[in-house]
């Protein structure tokens, strides 16, 4: 390997930006391709779907052997509300491999004691994501029902261009919550694509359940990115 | 999964630090597996020219034999595909135990 080639994929993957090491097996030579950078050819073809199913694997093109290693951002969740859907949801998050933080800048809400196993920022949405920022492989989960706290944070998922976001709150809150974010600038198309009320409609009703439900659309939405991605390629293209 | 832990035991993160300390270093790579193998592909096991290593390419079964090709390689230079199968009675020092097949290359960084 190409020690630059190494030097470039590690400063990739810290950046979490997905990129793929290509390798000619016959040869030996490698380098570096970073989501998005053009690629002629049936070699385009190829990189471009290792990049929308994230599966690595050797390839054969124009009677040469190739592989493909292709890193994608492990999936991170942020969610902005220390409360007791959030105590439940650190759990089940962690076991289902998201790595998760919580923010929330009021210190009665967001104690040790209440988080002991997660990563709790007792700060505003706009301190913390400055340290943090969103991408594409976050998942943004705003559960305060405080516009001072959530709608930064809302605001800076949609920009960011976030694989899910999700809103707690009833249909009615949420029609003044767009009406807020309209008057930040973003357009109603963008705004559609935050998930309210938050969760799969499993009739869930006790804080524990409703985790289950923005924890299943989390993993819909990220298990889904492929096909969205795919649509904004077709449009692009 | 923290931060800290993710770059401490990260093989390619590992590989470049060894690097920047002056240390020969091979990297060795699952390209392909069959049946149930341990290791997903593109799991990375980095080798020094001393025998030191992180990571895995199978949860232990065959890294003792990959360790000592990297160490050729990283004398020779030349890359190196090796295929590791379903262990036998006599094979069973570099078998995989759990039936699967994998293809592992090995290469030396620079």
């Amino acid at each position: 390997m190409d020690p630059y080639c190494l030097k470039k994929l590690n400063i990739e993957r810290q950046a979490r930006r997905a990129a793929l090491l290509l390798t000619d097996l016959g040869d030996g030579r490698d380098r570096v391709i970073r989501e998005g950078d053009p690629v002629a050819g049936q070699l385009g073809e190829v990189i471009a779907k290792a990049f929308l199913s994230g599966q690595s694997g050797v390839a054969a093109v124009d009677g040469r052997s190739f592989f493909l290693n292709v890193h994608l951002p492990p999936p991170r969740l942020v969610v902005i509300g220390a409360v007791h859907i959030s105590q439940a949801l650190a759990p089940m998050a962690r076991l289902a491999g998201y790595d998760m933080e919580i923010i929330d800048p009021r210190t009665a809400f967001a104690t040790p004691d209440r988080f002991p196993d997660v990563r709790l920022l007792a700060e505003w949405p706009q301190d913390a994501l400055k340290a943090r920022p969103l991408d594409a492989y976050t998942a943004v989960a705003v559960v305060t029902h405080d516009p001072k706290i959530d709608d930064y944070a809302l605001e800076q998922a949609l920009r960011a261009g976030c694989f899910y976001i999700g809103a707690l709150g009833s249909r009615k809150t949420h029609a003044k919550r767009v009406e807020r974010l309209q008057a930040l600038g973003l357009d109603e198309q963008s705004i559609a694509a935050i998930h309210a009320p938050i969760g799969l409609d499993i009739g869930a009703a006790s804080p524990a359940e409703i985790a289950v439900a923005v924890l299943a659309e989390v993993i819909k939405a990220f298990r889904a990115r492929r096909l969205r991605t795919a649509q904004t390629l077709e449009k692009t293209a | 999964m923290t931060q800290q832990s993710t770059s401490e035991h990260d093989p390619l993160l590992v590989a470049e630090r060894w690097m920047s300390g002056g240390r020969d270093v091979a990297i060795a790579t699952v390209i392909e597996t069959w049946g149930s193998a341990p290791r997903p592909v593109g799991s990375h096991l980095v080798i020094d020219e001393k025998g030191n290593f992180e990571g895995s390419v199978s949860g232990g079964c065959v890294e003792g034999s990959v360790i000592a090709e990297a160490m050729d390689v990283i004398t020779t230079g030349e890359p190196r595909l090796l295929e590791f199968g379903v262990a036998d009675e006599t094979a069973w020092q570099v078998g995989l135990s759990c039936g699967g097949r994998i293809k592992v290359y090995v290469e030396r960084l620079g």
